[in-house]
């Protein structure tokens, strides 16, 4: 189809560059569009809409997400005689607490850990466990990495902390060349299948440069690791459990600003999540938006908003960022021919370019849009700035509508 | 005791009154009162420090630590105890043995040194001037005592029984190299044998054997964790970061650094301007000793007794072995670019850790140089006949390519391993060199 040059608009929104264009509505385009009365982007006096229609946003300015977020389709509740309200944090904990009786060889350690943690997250292990088992070590991160490489070469198991994830870097040459490498490099003589790096990642709200950053994706281009993140109480402890148990190295991101916040009840006993597997949380028809963290609390007011005008969103949470979930994935937007994918992090290098990519390879013949990502912007994480930085709602609502509306 | 001499006080006192009265009073009472013990100051961070009013900066030059040795270079034994002790552990035909050892090790060096020149191997280090590191240690540890090495420590594995054959299907990466033929040659390992699989990147090992000692003391085993690495890798941070945890987590590990001046071009006076390694072991609170390295019986006991120590004490030890790299760095370096011939020729010849052993047993009568020279062409040819079977073996098949990444391979690894496959079948000329 020719379209003039004078119709395209290359516009900066957010974070995402795209170009818009002042079209008809492709035939193809869904018809509940066009009922709910969107309109094609204007660009009027400098600013920039992706739409003209604009919701009452002060109705989901108090949404409280939940439910979605909450629904557990992997355990039944119902087959665990003890259940506790847990939040994140007493989760985790609760994992590390099944775990380390579990396996006698499990120990836990990083900075702080011994009093219970800075979030706390260890509290009570070192009373029940002992100091040997659980303990402080000096500040020093890539010392924290190499001590639990060469326990779990050992067989033992190690569950490492690092205090933030902002903080994980001076430990990145242990973890990429190190202990990713360990199996493969020996030909399978020796591995580090037993060691569990924790970390506290992502937007707090006020943490500036250095307590917000999600880090998941200089990881994910190494291979060897497996990178998860949970995003409520019941998926932190089932995953990490799982994570603690797998063969491999794996990098547990917990998003902190969910460890008071994020509040279920939690099966006291051992139980595991599967590695590796997207959780779908909501069928939808129109599009799927993924993520992962805390930004399945923004997917689901965003669906909630979708709703508002007809739009029927597919609500994917990736929870394993490597090796990823793309069949799940790719199942979901060959349904419904639309994506959004949404990540804190930095738009470019972000791991949502990662799943672009593959969703364009794989289901190009059932995209009706480009895939949108709606991200981090690439700068630095602001401190006073912060609301306007993180991919909000609203960002990736207006990217749903345009991607809609293509 | 005083906490200054008297020579000192004038001066001291002069000063003192210069700045403060109350200074002077306080400075008179405690130079006078000679019994009373120095006030501790109570800060958490030195609770063992008293306070001085001497302001005085230490530039560590007050203690140079001494090299231990047993014999001199020319074999003879200049510590009569401590040589009964070795032997108390060691016979004669021992030593020779692990003299034999010593002269296989540089006679393969040397030959597959020749061997990568003439482009068939793709890479080598030699071990020159440093077998007696390699051999002490060995001979003092138990063969079930888990190692960390850097690179250069080959004599440790030939000791625990590793052969050339296996020496050399890493090297080239045959369908017999336990590692797959997946890093470059000299990057040996051997569960078996305890001795984890060695990484290019330097001193990352170092905080692995102190988790490995952690892990040991938590088992209970009467087994130590040994690091190896050279003067060069104690400058990275991994160095720091294990000493200190090893010493805060009394790890059962005992730290091996292989001083011999240089760091591929680097020497020591760019590396660091302490009194070398041995000097830090005292600030991370660790027992350390420095050892003479091109003496097999110092090396022997010093480690022995180190590491009895470890275990009993539950503590770290550091030990800086003093010693020359004889050879290059490795096939990729030409050292004449940055050192004096003579200075090699002064260590190899008549300094050498091996020409030591060799007078030793010469004095003993224990060998004579017909039986070595015999010794030295044996080895060679068999490293060559070898050789030319390892290149003659097949090359670890490449469906190994995608294995071990994880424990299992993920779904986009076999799908990219079958498109590689698909590439490979189509066009296979291309990538019959491909090994």
């Amino acid at each position: 189809m020719f379209r003039p040059q004078a119709l395209r608009k290359s516009v900066q929104f957010g974070c995402q560059s795209v170009v818009l264009r002042s079209l008809p509505l492709r035939a193809n385009a869904s018809t509940f569009t066009r009922q709910a009365g969107l309109s094609r982007v204007d660009h009027t006096s400098g600013s920039i809409e992706l739409d003209q229609h604009k919701i009452d946003f002060s109705k989901f300015k108090n949404y409280k997400p939940g439910e979605y977020i909450y629904k557990n389709s992997e355990i039944n509740m119902d087959n665990f005689q003890n259940v506790e309200k847990m939040n994140l944090c007493t989760a985790v904990n609760s994992a590390m607490h099944n775990a380390m009786e579990e396996d006698e060889t499990a120990m836990v350690f990083g900075e702080d850990v011994a009093f219970g943690g800075v979030f706390r997250c260890t509290v009570g292990l070192r009373e029940k466990f002992g100091e040997e088992r659980c303990f402080n070590t000096p500040l020093c991160e890539q010392g924290i990495a190499g001590f639990g490489i060469g326990v779990a070469s050992m067989g033992h198991t190690a569950i490492a902390e690092f205090q933030f994830a902002d903080y994980i870097f001076p430990a990145f040459d242990q973890i990429v060349n190190e202990a990713a490498k360990y199996r493969y490099r020996s030909g399978g003589l020796y591995d580090v299948g037993s060691l569990t790096m924790r970390s506290p990642c992502s937007a707090v709200g006020h943490g500036g440069h250095y307590h917000s950053q999600s880090v998941e994706s200089y990881f994910a281009h190494t291979p060897g690791l497996r990178v998860v993140i949970p995003r409520n109480p019941v998926q932190a402890k089932g995953l990490l459990i799982a994570c603690i148990k797998d063969k491999n190295p794996c990098l547990f991101f917990e998003p902190k600003i969910l460890y008071r916040s994020s509040v279920q009840q939690v099966p006291v006993d051992s139980f595991e999540l599967p590695l590796g597997k997207a959780e779908v949380i909501k069928e939808g028809t129109d599009i799927t938006l993924i993520g992962w963290g805390t930004q399945m609390y923004v997917l689901e007011r965003v669906s909630k908003m979708c709703d508002e005008i007809g739009i029927s969103c597919e609500l994917i949470d990736l929870r394993t960022i490597m090796p990823w979930d793309r069949e799940t994935v790719l199942e979901s937007v060959k349904k419904t021919g639309r994506c959004v994918v949404t990540h804190e992090a930095p738009l470019s290098g972000g791991f949502g370019a990662e799943i672009a990519s593959i969703i364009q390879e794989r289901a190009f013949l059932h995209l009706e849009a480009p895939v949108a990502r709606v991200c981090g912007l690439d700068t630095p994480f602001p401190l006073v700035h912060e609301k306007y930085y993180l991919p909000d709602a609203l960002k990736v609502f207006e990217s749903v509508k345009y991607t809609i509306n293509y | 005791t005083t906490m200054f001499s008297t020579a000192r006080k004038p001066a001291l006192q002069l000063c003192a009154k210069r700045y403060s009265r109350l200074c002077t009073v306080s400075l008179q009472n405690f130079a006078t009162k000679k019994s009373t013990p120095p006030r501790l100051a109570k800060y958490p961070g030195a609770t063992n420090a008293p306070f001085t009013p001497e302001l005085s900066f230490e530039d560590g030059s007050k203690h140079v630590f001494p090299i231990y040795h047993i014999t001199d270079a020319d074999g003879n034994i200049l510590n009569q105890a401590d040589y009964d002790l070795v032997m108390d552990n060691l016979t004669n035909d021992k030593i020779k043995d692990i003299y034999k050892q010593m002269v296989q090790l540089e006679t393969m060096d040397f030959t597959l040194y020749n061997a990568q020149r003439q482009g068939r191997l793709s890479f080598y280090m030699t071990n020159f001037g440093e077998e007696a590191t390699h051999f002490g240690i060995a001979a003092a540890l138990d063969a079930s005592d888990e190692v960390f090495a850097q690179y250069r420590e080959a004599g440790v594995l030939l000791y625990r029984g590793f052969s050339i054959q296996d020496c050399l299907a890493q090297c080239l990466g045959t369908d017999k190299d336990p590692s797959k033929g997946r890093q470059m040659p000299i990057h040996y390992g051997s569960k078996k044998l305890h001795f984890q699989t060695i990484s290019s990147p330097l001193a990352t090992q170092i905080p692995h054997a102190a988790g490995a000692g952690y892990a040991l003391k938590l088992a209970k085993k009467d087994n130590v964790a040994v690091a190896f690495f050279g003067d060069g890798s104690a400058s990275e941070g991994d160095f720091h970061a294990a000493l200190n945890i090893a010493a805060t987590r009394e790890c059962q590990t005992l730290f091996f650094c292989r001083n011999n001046g240089y760091a591929i071009s680097t020497p020591v006076k760019d590396q660091y301007r302490g009194d070398g390694i041995a000097s830090r072991g005292p600030g991370y609170g660790i027992p350390t000793i420095r050892v003479d390295g091109n003496d097999f019986f110092a090396v022997y006991l010093a480690v022995m007794r180190g590491r009895q120590m470890c275990l009993d004490k539950k503590t770290p030890v550091l030990f800086e072995f003093m010693s020359y790299r004889v050879g290059h760095h490795s096939t990729s370096d030409d050292s004449s670019r940055y050192r004096e011939q003579e200075e090699i020729d002064f260590w190899q010849r008549e300094h050498s850790p091996i020409s030591r052993l060799r007078k030793y047993l010469l004095n003993l009568g224990l060998t004579t140089e017909e039986e070595e020279a015999q010794l030295r062409e044996t080895i060679k040819k068999q490293v060559l006949d070898e050789l030319l079977e390892a290149e003659r073996s097949p090359k670890c098949p490449k469906d190994e390519l995608v294995m071990d990444v994880y424990d299992n391979v993920p779904k986009h690894l076999q799908e990219q391993k079958a498109f590689t496959d698909k590439i490979a079948d189509k066009y296979p000329e291309a990538y019959e060199d491909a090994h």
